[in-house]
């Protein structure tokens, strides 16, 4: 009977070693395959020449160029752009879930909000194409509505249910005799909100930014559908746009293996990758900061 | 139940509350005196807390509650349509069973109730901070470490603290929900020595769980037994001469 149980003990935990052991090989893996065909680019580009040069132009007969500077500089504006409306609208929309809405409202729009996670990028594509670029076209009164401007507004869409979600879950984690603490001392339930529970769930907030943000950053079939693939530099929320990740979404199936251009789409990979990183991060740095102020 | 010196501050007239359909106090008369310390006793489950709860309405943030009967401050119902919850909580203020000061500075957490109502002089917020540690009796201890954070403070500590930030409002009443409860034996002796001498300026109520605490820190009794006031006197005559057998055995510890 001991000896089964003992059995039993080192069988389970071998299954869950393999598991731990299996998660980090394939994340090194990835990180390892990304590195190795990236590498090879800059045989022929110079790094610089690679992230601070304008012009993509990798199939020029004359001279190929391989500035990624404008791809670079569209992800980050329709990542923040995104972020602009999605993490106040978020917040708002957590607090009201955990601190406003009625019980019953709550348990109807909580598994909303969460079912809005998963629609398919294509889908919200879609939306961009159909309502929203007419929408921008009209309002802005220009000829095309796919640009930044809808890519942020689809994003901003696709990051908030992760932003709803972790927000909420932090602010009903904060002890409630913070809250009654506040009400007692004569404090409105505003008040409360925001000067106590709000910053006391900052730490679990600001990582629902930092995930809804990495959703927005790496999200490639939605940007790809609605903001135009316009190579040029980006010179205003109304232009269009091509980030990184449609560019190698666009230019990846067509590509000539081998070839230095080839290489130069993985660089655009490992480049987000890094950004992601440093996103991830800073993110860290900032919960551990606050983390430490609170104990 | 006859006990007539002084002027009520708090007074209840036949409060009934109910927790969903559960009803948790029955019928409860009693009287808070001015600038008198009144200590609900009883077993664990008899509505004490409930009912000290009821006094500043906090039992309103419970979903599912309902408070029926009167509870009169200076004579004036807590419920008239025309209270304004706020301010009644600034009146009577609170001190709950365990320490829960806010994740903020030593000095943040008592001005909080100043600046939630728009106070912004940093001198006068000075002024407070200082006269209310000193009221708390925790002034010494912590005065040159103003800026760290009140959880590196000890339990008995923390519990002073809270104590300061509800006297930085200048509430005229305190209701204490079992402040010793989670502390230990010298950082309650401390805490009673402080009721003692909050009796001076405010209405002090205090819920505990420990009847030598309120045979040393109140002037009146009231014991209560599954929801029900079972007797309501001067400390001394509940502890020397209950008149209810009830109170009797629970006092000399036949059960509870």
């Amino acid at each position: 009977m001991r000896k089964w149980a003992s059995l039993e003990e080192s069988v389970i935990r071998a299954f869950f070693l393999t598991c731990g052991i299996l998660a980090v090989l394939v994340l090194v893996g990835i990180f390892a395959t990304l590195l190795s065909t990236a590498v090879p680019a800059f045989k022929e580009i110079h790094l610089s020449e690679f992230l601070l040069k304008k012009n993509w132009d990798p199939t020029s007969p004359e001279k190929a160029e391989y500035g990624i500077l404008s791809m670079i500089v569209s992800t980050l504006m329709v990542t923040g752009g995104a972020l602009l409306l999605a993490v106040p609208i978020g917040i708002g929309v957590a607090a009201y879930l955990s601190d406003v809405a009625h019980w019953r409202v709550r348990e109807i729009v909580k598994p909303i909000v969460e079912i809005l996670a998963g629609i398919p990028s294509v889908v919200v594509g879609f939306l961009g194409i159909v309502l929203f670029g007419p929408a921008i076209a009209k309002i802005f009164h220009i000829g095309n509505g796919l640009n930044a401007v809808n890519g942020s507004v689809l994003l901003a869409i696709m990051s908030l249910p992760t932003i709803i979600s972790i927000s909420e879950d932090a602010l009903n984690a904060v002890p409630q005799a913070y809250g009654e603490a506040s009400l007692a001392l004569g404090a409105s339930r505003w008040q409360t909100l925001f000067r106590v529970k709000v910053p006391a769930a900052l730490s679990g907030i600001i990582a629902a930014c930092m995930l809804g943000m990495g959703r927005a950053i790496g999200e490639t079939m939605t940007v790809l559908m609605a903001t135009g693939n316009a190579r040029a530099f980006p010179h205003g929320f109304l232009s269009s746009v091509r980030t990184m990740t449609a560019n190698v979404a666009i230019e990846l199936g067509e590509v000539p293996y081998d070839t230095t251009h080839y290489y130069a789409l993985f660089a655009i990979g490992l480049v987000l990758f890094v950004m992601t990183f440093i996103v991830n991060l800073v993110a860290d740095v900032i919960l551990r900061k606050y983390q430490e102020r609170e104990q | 139940m006859n006990v007539e010196t002084g002027i009520a501050k708090i007074e209840t007239r036949d409060l009934d509350f109910y927790y969903g359909p559960t009803r948790a106090l029955k019928r409860v008369n009693v009287s808070c005196y001015k600038n008198r310390v009144t200590a609900i006793i009883g077993p664990s489950g008899c509505g004490k807390s409930t009912f000290i709860r009821t006094l500043n309405r906090m039992n309103d943030v419970i979903p599912g509650t309902r408070v029926e009967g009167t509870i009169l401050l200076d004579g004036k119902d807590v419920h008239a349509p025309d209270v304004d919850v706020v301010e009644l909580r600034r009146r009577v203020g609170m001190v709950f069973q365990k320490p829960n000061p806010f994740p903020k500075s030593i000095f943040d957490n008592i001005a909080y109730g100043l600046r939630i109502n728009g106070m912004k002089d940093k001198r006068k917020l000075e002024e407070v901070v200082v006269r209310s540690l000193r009221g708390a009796a925790l002034w010494e201890e912590v005065k040159d470490r103003l800026d760290e954070n009140a959880f590196a403070l000890s339990g008995g500590q923390q519990q002073r603290l809270c104590i300061a930030r509800a006297l930085a409002v200048e509430p005229e009443v305190i209701l204490f929900d079992e402040p010793c409860s989670a502390i230990d034996p010298i950082a309650t002796a401390k805490v009673e020595d402080l009721i003692e001498t909050l009796e001076k300026s405010y209405t002090v109520v205090i819920v505990t769980h420990n009847m030598q605490q309120a045979a040393r820190v109140s002037d009146y009794t009231a014991f209560m037994m599954l929801g029900e006031l079972v007797e309501f006197d001067v400390t001394e005559k509940i502890f020397t001469n209950p008149v209810n057998k009830l109170t009797e055995e629970y006092i000399t510890g036949r059960f509870g």
